[in-house]
């Protein structure tokens, strides 16, 4: 038997949520105030269970690595959250959701988990206006939906392209509301840099004070880690400059079994990469293929004459162009999911069919959309033979109220008039779908140490869909947690307040002050963004978009000889007392060096095509990914052996009462 | 191009600073702001000099941690725009430009250009949110009908990303924009009416406590704002202090 049990209640599939919460262990509230929480990162996640911990009764103590727990990179998430309300009475229900998540993550999910998320997403809506989340309103006064990636109803909410931003900072009202009660003690600046563990329990972290560079002990009867993705092990990426696996890396070290690192997801409209000097890349909400139509030229030279400045797309007409994603999967079109958007658009690209300097890059238009928008606006004003000006001019009023701040956006970055000439876009590195592995009370298999959001590995499969990302991180820390933590807590009652002077924090303050120190007495001869490029790169080529076997064999010894080279030869200025983000980059470049190499050795072991995982030795003849479940249709997650390269497989085997697995067809 | 920096360094809160001088060359249009200040660092690092800290993370104009004075204006030239989403094309050859922290006394100086801006934090702590517990258990979302007008005015003060450019532009220092964008938010959403009174009394308390200056509708803080809030939230909250000052509990 495996050693993983992931504790799915039994029952049928409906039931489990509310059967488990019925036979779940409960903490009174006189035991609550004795007890001690910590809470890793202040994104959707980490913010929302920190908020709804403290309310309960818990002392939390919540830490972020930026300036205000506001700043969490969940704040850039543009296009939605997705909610199985039914608003728009078109036959959307909780299993629906249910099924397009597992179907989208490509039967790589677990069944019990996913229901949940569906089941608690109508909460997540009705909590969030209750905060006074501005979401978008028509003009009943009723709450506005669009569609996304992947589903064929409209059950995204929105607050135009800043719905992340608007439910962050909800979030971040409730955290404060409870910091203000002294029931949260919040750590502005400080990072986690590991966990102690005592006894078999993790019983606290070291944190750095990133304004002092001192080494901090905290103990807790629980940790609850909500740090975020790994999309930053590709240098570029669209994740935030700061974003890191530390926390979840240092956890995998000390027991966290890590689950399908390989499973990364690329992100088919983002801003094109334009130089050697880019430092991040920049995404354009998915919302923008409802209305926008992908294509390139269908013809070789044109393409090649657009690269070199010498034809422009518009001049090209209707049957020079190659709508490919509406010519590959007319039934789902532009809106199929990411993973298949991403890889049709880099076929196109590798074929010589690319459109920018660099033939990375394919055209996302909205000429259509404004005509259409136009004529309709033009109908409701009851304009008869509207000119073509006037088409155009309702039409581009119409597509800036629905997307005009990404319009702006683009036009700051690329320099490019959007409503003139069609925006240029390429697949980036977006989101992991991958973490650390967890249970249904999402525990990991570290006792006591818990997995939220981002950071853990359970409800997307191999392949996210649009606006989940969100409702998965606000459903894990509002409505799941709160719950399933007490069954653990329960057992702590009796263990009174927990001394920071044992042996082992002082063992782990000694192991990372030991490490500090070696990186910053190094003197080497290279920055750390020298090697985090390298790494980048390795990773985009050989563990990007598409991977096989040989690419992933070297890769692995190439990330091993680029790790050594880093503790040999980096060079990280300043002093380790006092504020040197140069310092805390390094840690975390340290980390991803690791990490590379554990989803490189994953995605060699998973031979299949799943998601966001495509190797090329498995695809069909019509070049669709090829899962194989009868061998693969397991969770694989990772023990640490002293080595990534040496990581230990345990499966996690999937079973489908509810779904039937079937091949993913968007066609 | 090649550029002249003039750039605020500072070790620490409690050691003066000064401005130093630095050269970059082959600075290309297409590079954002904070791109070119990574540039100035990797020269740095390699000379082995201490590179200059600065405050930044999303990079996409939305997390609110990038900051920096620019030729005297907050986030810089361009018009609702933050430091990471100015682009070097707004430069020419040859410039010198002169980049410092945000100034006020609510902001001490970290290190550098970076300052601690967690004042902001304690004002929205004294009560910019709505007092429900994260149950769940709420009305549906559609049984409190927003007017759409009202909807939009609410999001448009909530897109305040708490920088701060509108305390480094005003010449007192003043956070009422950054204050009443919160305020306005909430007061105009019928979930937040009920607080309404008692909350703008404690965030202008906070905010005063905090060290930053009075209003004096010199308007440089919406001019600046990155994220265009507009001025009418700081006169919407001069209404609602008023009237909650005025009546009677």
């Amino acid at each position: 038997m495996s050693v993983l049990d992931s504790k799915i209640p039994s029952g049928p599939i409906a039931q489990k949520w509310t059967k488990h919460k019925n036979d779940i262990k409960l903490v009174n509230p006189a035991n609550k105030r004795n007890i001690d929480v910590i809470v890793i990162g202040t994104g959707l996640a980490g913010s929302s269970a920190a908020a709804s911990l403290a309310e309960m009764g818990y002392n939390v103590k919540a830490f972020c690595f930026q300036d205000s727990p506001r700043r969490a990179h969940s704040i850039a998430a543009q296009g939605g959250i997705n909610a199985a309300k039914n608003y728009q009475n078109d036959g959307d229900s909780v299993y629906r959701l249910f099924y397009d998540t597992v179907k989208g993550g490509d039967y790589r999910s677990r069944e019990a988990n996913v229901y949940r998320l569906a089941e608690v997403s109508t909460n997540i809506i009705d909590q969030a206006v209750a905060q006074g989340v501005p979401f978008a309103r028509d003009y009943g006064g009723q709450l506005d939906n669009r569609s996304f990636g992947g589903v064929q109803v409209s059950r995204t909410f929105y607050a135009k392209g800043q719905t992340g931003q608007q439910l962050l900072l909800g979030a971040y009202s409730a955290l404060s509301r409870q910091i203000s009660k002294g029931k949260v003690k919040m750590y502005n600046r400080h990072e986690m840099m590991d966990i102690v563990m005592v006894d078999g329990k993790c019983r606290g972290i070291i944190a750095k004070n990133l304004v002092t560079g001192e080494l901090e002990r905290h103990s807790g009867h629980a940790v609850v880690m909500c740090s975020g993705g790994y999309g930053n092990v590709f240098f570029l990426s669209t994740n935030a400059m700061g974003s890191n696996c530390s926390a979840a890396w240092r956890a995998h070290k000390k027991g966290a079994f890590f689950a399908n690192p390989c499973y990364t997801q690329i992100h088919p409209t983002c801003i094109p990469v334009s130089g050697e000097h880019q430092s991040k890349l920049t995404l354009m909400s998915e919302s923008l293929r409802n209305d926008g139509r992908i294509w390139v030229p269908k013809k070789k030279e044109d393409a090649e004459a657009i690269r070199q400045g010498k034809k422009k797309p518009t001049e090209l007409s209707e049957d020079e162009r190659d709508y490919y994603l509406e010519r590959r999967y007319p039934s789902f079109g532009n809106l199929v999911p990411r993973d298949v958007a991403s890889r049709a658009a880099k076929e196109r690209c590798d074929a010589g069919f690319g459109v920018n300097k660099t033939g990375q890059a394919v055209f996302l238009d909205f000429a259509s959309a404004i005509k259409r928008y136009g004529k309709t606006e033009a109908n409701i004003q009851g304009i008869d033979n509207p000119s073509n000006e006037k088409i155009q001019e309702l039409g581009k009023k119409a597509v800036e109220a629905k997307y005009g701040n990404l319009f702006e956006m683009y036009e700051k970055i690329v320099d490019d008039n959007p409503y003139e000439t069609p925006m240029m876009i390429f697949p980036a590195v977006h989101y992991t779908m991958g973490g650390i592995w967890v249970d249904y009370n999402l525990m990991t298999t570290v006792p006591g140490l818990y997995a939220l959001g981002e950071a853990n590995f359970s409800d997307h499969g191999a392949n996210r869909l649009g606006a989940s990302a969100l409702m998965q991180g606000l459903a894990d820390g509002y409505f799941v947690i709160p719950y399933t933590i007490g069954d653990y807590l329960a057992e702590e009652i009796r263990t009174g307040p927990i001394s920071v002077d044992g042996p082992e924090f002082e063992r782990s303050e000694k192991e990372m002050d030991d490490r500090i120190n070696q990186l910053i007495n190094n003197k080497g001869s290279h920055s750390v963004d020298f090697f985090h490029k390298k790494l980048g790169k390795i990773m985009w080529d050989e563990c990007g978009m598409s991977r096989n076997a040989d690419g992933l064999k070297q890769a692995m010894k190439d990330i091993r000889a680029l790790r050594e080279e880093f503790w040999k030869d980096v060079k990280v200025p300043g002093r380790r007392d006092g504020f040197n983000p140069e310092l805390d980059k390094a840690l975390r470049v340290a980390d991803f060096l690791e990490l590379g190499e554990l989803m490189c050795k994953d995605a060699l072991s998973r031979e299949e095509s799943a998601g966001g995982h495509f190797r090329e030795e498995y695809q069909t003849e019509e070049g669709e990914a090829l899962r194989r479940d009868d061998e693969y249709a397991f969770v694989s997650a990772w023990e640490y052996k002293g080595d990534p390269g040496e990581a230990e497989l345990h499966k996690e085997e999937l079973t489908f009462e509810n779904i039937e697995l079937k091949t993913r067809s968007y066609k | 191009m090649d550029l002249t920096l003039k750039v605020w360094r500072q070790p620490n809160g409690s050691t003066k600073g000064k401005m130093e001088d630095y050269q970059v060359s082959g600075i290309d249009g297409d590079m954002s702001f904070l791109e070119m200040m990574d540039i100035l660092n990797e020269q740095l690092i390699e000379k082995g000099e201490d590179p200059v800290a600065f405050d930044h993370d999303c990079r996409e104009g939305i997390c609110g941690m990038c900051s920096m004075q620019i030729n005297g204006e907050p986030h810089g030239p361009e018009k609702a725009t933050t430091t990471c989403q100015l682009h070097m094309r707004k430069f020419k050859n040859g410039d010198t430009i002169y980049i410092e922290p945000f100034r006020a006394n609510g902001f001490p100086v970290v290190k550098d250009l970076a300052v601690d801006r967690s004042s902001f934090d304690r004002i929205i702590q004294a009560g910019g949110y709505i007092s429900v517990n994260t149950s769940g258990n709420t009305l549906d979302g559609n049984a409190i009908p927003v007017e759409k007008k009202n909807a939009d005015m609410a999001f448009n003060a909530a897109t305040c990303i708490g920088c701060g450019a509108c305390v480094a532009a005003c010449p007192n220092a003043s956070a009422m924009l950054f204050t009443s964008a919160k305020v306005s938010q909430l007061a105009l959403l019928p979930q937040g009416r009920v607080e309404a009174s008692k909350r703008v009394q404690n965030m202008v308390h906070q905010m005063d406590l905090e060290g930053f200056g009075n209003c004096s509708n010199v308007g440089a803080c919406a001019e600046e704002c990155p994220k265009e809030i507009s001025l009418e939230n700081i006169a919407r909250m001069n209404r609602e202090y008023l009237s909650a000052s005025i009546s009677s509990e």
